[in-house]
């Protein structure tokens, strides 16, 4: 019986990378298999080579059997190849049955799609409402409409990239199921992750790439993580260093019953948010995405001012209605989520990209820009940081998600800021920058910095924080004290109260927790 | 009651080449394509058009030239900012300006004198209706075919799949590609269609409304297309009651004119264009409606990855 998909030396470069060298793997049908690897490492490009997003410079592609010459995403799809990407490719302004109309190559009839939907999505455990718009899911719900999606055509490879990163611990159990249920219908699925318990509970085999290359194939159920994690770091894993904290006895940031409407229909109302974050202690937000994170943190970079200024106070200075600059006077800094775009200008320069927050540490003199000055602030933190770039003139776009990363958190962790606040430090970026961001964060706060860390992702908040805070529809539960509680207690607070309305108003009763 | 028929047709009649226009951008626009040359498509269209009929052409000949004149200027639009990637807004502004120097230097052999306009339908039975019959049912063929391109361009973009295409390439060119959709070939079709909307406009000014040639003769009117198009936040109902409340203050002060009002008339001509604008700013305050119907990938270039 010949392999679902197999690959032959697969060679793919870009201009300065290999991404991918004589990569070869097969995958038989009904198998779970995982691609794992560091970012960076080639993982995405195989996936758009397979997918034919891309074309391989060489190599051999073979479905069941049969050489795939050049193909494009329309060819795969008619493979039976069907993938769901990191980056949902959905369109928010329309509703789920039209969003699935658009790669649906049945007829353009939205009532009987919707019912198809409607009863696929129920038979995979994943009920989502068909007329909903796109605008209004969760992370969790977005990723059950393209798994959906794919499934309409019942493919017989399914290729998942990173898919558990935005889910909660209990919809993470869900899909796994959906994915197991899948596979023993026969579908082949490709896991890709840098999760290594993941990988160890779902998948039948794994291929460990790095820099490109294959350095393993595995039984991930019968191998240790630290066999599997060697095979894809390579050289010894970074080791994290939590020493205790001492918290300052005054409060660096505190925030007092601070409420909000949301700007848009998109947001979520904030109700009587309190906490407050000591120097010397890490606090972190934990909570699904879409839950009122994003109007908190404009709330507290200063993004958006707040009518009671002492909503919000920085080192016990009223700042709610301080615009960011000011805030920033007052020893803030902030890494937002987006790199791009919010967190640096993607067509400029890094130093150009320094000057924007470190315009107060002599990279600007009498309005003028110190270009020498910029330029070694930059490559100042380019290595201290081991960021790896080609020097201070190269533009932000130009690195990769993890090394921008490491420069934003670097230039601001420059500026030796009182309180530093982070949304999503490590969101796409591999094992060993994630390590490495994680403990500058920790260090920063050992001397003596309030941090607060808005994420998604439990593990490092766990890893990392001293305290913990839930966030759920707007309402921020009393901080947890990292010791004191567990993933099950968190998981439930960003889950258990969260029984929404419009999933009441949507009739779809039967989902007890919304993900 | 006649001055208010006078007034109801008139008004009718002026926002035509207004719903050409602007239902046209609309489309391009949905497709996330910024065309700012309606203006310059709008002139070709009234040159050609009135050009065919001073050449003998009949009427439908002389409009379909109009349209194909627009359609050909857009052209060079949609070569320029989707084939070679140029900044949309210089390319649009580039088409407007080109539009009335071409159109100038045609119509220099025009002469000025008027032709023999479109005439209105004549229905059985409707048009000899009284009241009604004058209201509704004696306007030109042209009237009744904006209105037709207001019910199909609504029921192609909100209940077709052709047209769900179209609005999300118009949300996220990158993810319409990557499912597998021609981003360019969709966008220069949109681009072709709402430069031969922009030549029925520039027609019906020249054949019809005004049947004579004048330089210029759009005044302004693809610039008032456009700021409809994003005042009316992208829609097409609020398009026609726009273009509608244009058409209507133009008739109302020119009626102010003739009644001799003590107001400057430069100040009543500007009226249309000032009510219009304030009267849509004053609708789409609501920035989350605006969120909702605004093609968010708009005047931004699309290079598909390879």
């Amino acid at each position: 019986m010949h392999p679902r998909l197999e690959l032959r030396n697969i060679c793919k470069r870009y201009p300065g990378v290999v991404a991918n060298d004589d990569v070869s793997l097969a995958i038989q049908p009904g198998e779970i298999h995982a691609v794992l690897g560091e970012n960076g490492a080639g993982k995405s490009t195989l996936m758009k080579i397979i997918y034919g997003a891309a074309q391989a410079d060489s190599g051999e592609i073979f479905c069941d059997g049969n050489p795939v010459a050049a193909h494009n995403p329309a060819t795969s799809r008619a493979l039976g190849i069907e993938m769901v990407y990191q980056h949902f490719a959905l369109f928010e302004s329309v509703s789920v049955v039209e969003n699935i109309a658009l790669s649906a190559s049945s007829a353009f009839h939205l009532p009987s799609l919707a019912e198809k939907i409607r009863e696929l999505s129920l038979r995979y455990g994943m009920p989502i409402d068909p007329h909903r718009q796109v605008h209004d899911l969760s992370v969790g719900e977005r990723q059950r409409v393209e798994i959906v999606r794919c499934l309409l055509r019942t493919p017989k490879l399914l290729i998942l990239d990173e898919p558990t990163s935005v889910l909660t611990p209990q919809a993470v159990v869900k899909l796994f199921e959906t994915l197991r249920q899948l596979a023993a219908e026969g579908c082949s699925i490709v896991y890709i992750s840098h999760k290594l318990d993941e990988v160890q509970e779902l998948c039948d085999t794994a291929t460990v790439l790095r820099n490109g290359k294959v350095t393993g194939t595995a039984r991930p159920k019968e191998t240790t993580s630290l066999e599997l994690a060697r095979m894809m770091v390579g050289s010894k894993l970074p080791e994290m260093h939590v020493s205790p904290p001492v918290p300052s006895e005054k409060p660096v940031l505190e925030v007092t019953n601070l409420s909000v409407k949301a700007r848009d229909h998109f947001g979520v109302d904030l109700k009587d948010v309190s906490f407050d974050v000591r120097g010397g202690e890490i606090v972190g937000l934990a909570g699904v995405s879409g839950n009122g994170q994003a109007e908190l943190i404009a709330l507290l970079s200063g993004e958006r001012t707040h009518g009671r200024s002492d909503a919000i106070r920085i080192s016990g200075t009223p700042a709610a209605g301080l615009r960011a600059d000011e805030r920033r006077k007052l020893g803030l800094a902030f890494v937002p989520e987006e790199r791009l775009g919010r967190g640096a200008v993607p067509s400029h320069t890094l130093w150009e990209n320094t000057v924007l927050t470190a315009h107060r540490s002599g990279t600007v003199r009498n309005g003028l820009v110190d270009r020498r000055k910029a330029s070694a602030f930059a490559a100042g933190i380019i290595d201290r940081f081991k960021v790896k770039a080609n020097g201070p003139a190269s533009t932000a776009q130009s690195l990769s998600g993890g090394n921008l990363q490491k420069f934003i958190v670097g230039r601001e962790i420059a500026l030796q800021p009182k309180l530093l606040l982070v949304s999503q430090p490590t969101w796409g970026v591999d094992v060993g920058a994630s390590a490495f961001i994680r403990q500058t964060i920790v260090d920063l706060s050992r001397a003596g910095a309030a941090v607060l860390v808005v994420s998604e992702e439990l593990d490092e908040l766990f890893e990392i924080c001293d305290r913990l805070l839930v966030i759920c529809q707007g309402r921020v539960s009393p901080p947890l004290v990292r010791k004191t509680t567990d993933r099950e207690e968190v998981g439930l607070l960003m889950t258990g109260r969260t029984m929404s309305k419009d999933q009441m108003a949507s009739g779809s009763g039967d989902v007890a927790l919304q993900d | 009651m006649d001055l208010f028929i006078a007034i109801f047709t008139g008004t009718i009649i002026a926002a035509t080449p207004l719903i050409f226009a602007a239902l046209g951008e609309l489309v391009v626009e949905k497709s996330g394509v910024l065309n700012l040359g309606i203006e310059g498509m709008m002139l070709m269209g009234a040159a050609l058009a009135f050009w065919a009929v001073t050449a003998g052409y009949s009427m439908p000949a002389a409009i379909l030239a109009g349209a194909l004149a627009g359609a050909a200027a857009s052209l060079l639009f949609g070569v320029l900012a989707l084939t070679f990637l140029t900044n949309q807004y210089a390319a649009g502004l580039a088409l407007a300006i080109f539009g009335s120097g071409v159109s100038a230097f045609l119509g220099r052999g025009f002469g000025s004198e008027p032709i023999e306009a479109l005439h209105g339908v004549d229905f059985p039975v409707l048009s000899g209706l009284p009241l009604i019959g004058p209201l509704l049912f004696r306007f030109d063929p042209m009237v009744y075919l904006a209105l037709a391109m207001f019910v199909a361009i609504s029921w192609f973009l909100y209940r077709t799949k052709a047209g769900l295409v179209l609005r999300t390439i118009g949300e996220s060119p990158q993810t319409s590609h990557a499912i597998g959709y021609p981003v360019i070939r969709i966008r220069y079709m949109a681009v072709l269609f709402g430069g031969a909307m922009a030549g029925l406009a520039g027609a019906y000014l020249s054949v019809a409304y005004t049947p004579l040639w004048v330089e210029n003769m759009t005044a302004g009117k693809g610039w008032i297309a456009l700021a409809l198009v994003v005042f009316a936040t992208w829609r097409p109902l609020r398009i026609l009651l726009g273009a509608w409340l244009f058409g209507g203050m133009t008739i109302l002060q020119l009626q102010g004119q003739a009644l001799g009002l003590e107001v400057p008339s430069e100040l009543l001509s500007a009226l249309p264009y000032l009510a219009t604008i304030i009267v849509l700013v004053l609708i789409s305050r609501n920035r989350q409606m605006l969120a909702l119907h605004f093609p968010a990938s708009l005047a931004k270039p699309f290079r598909p990855a390879s």
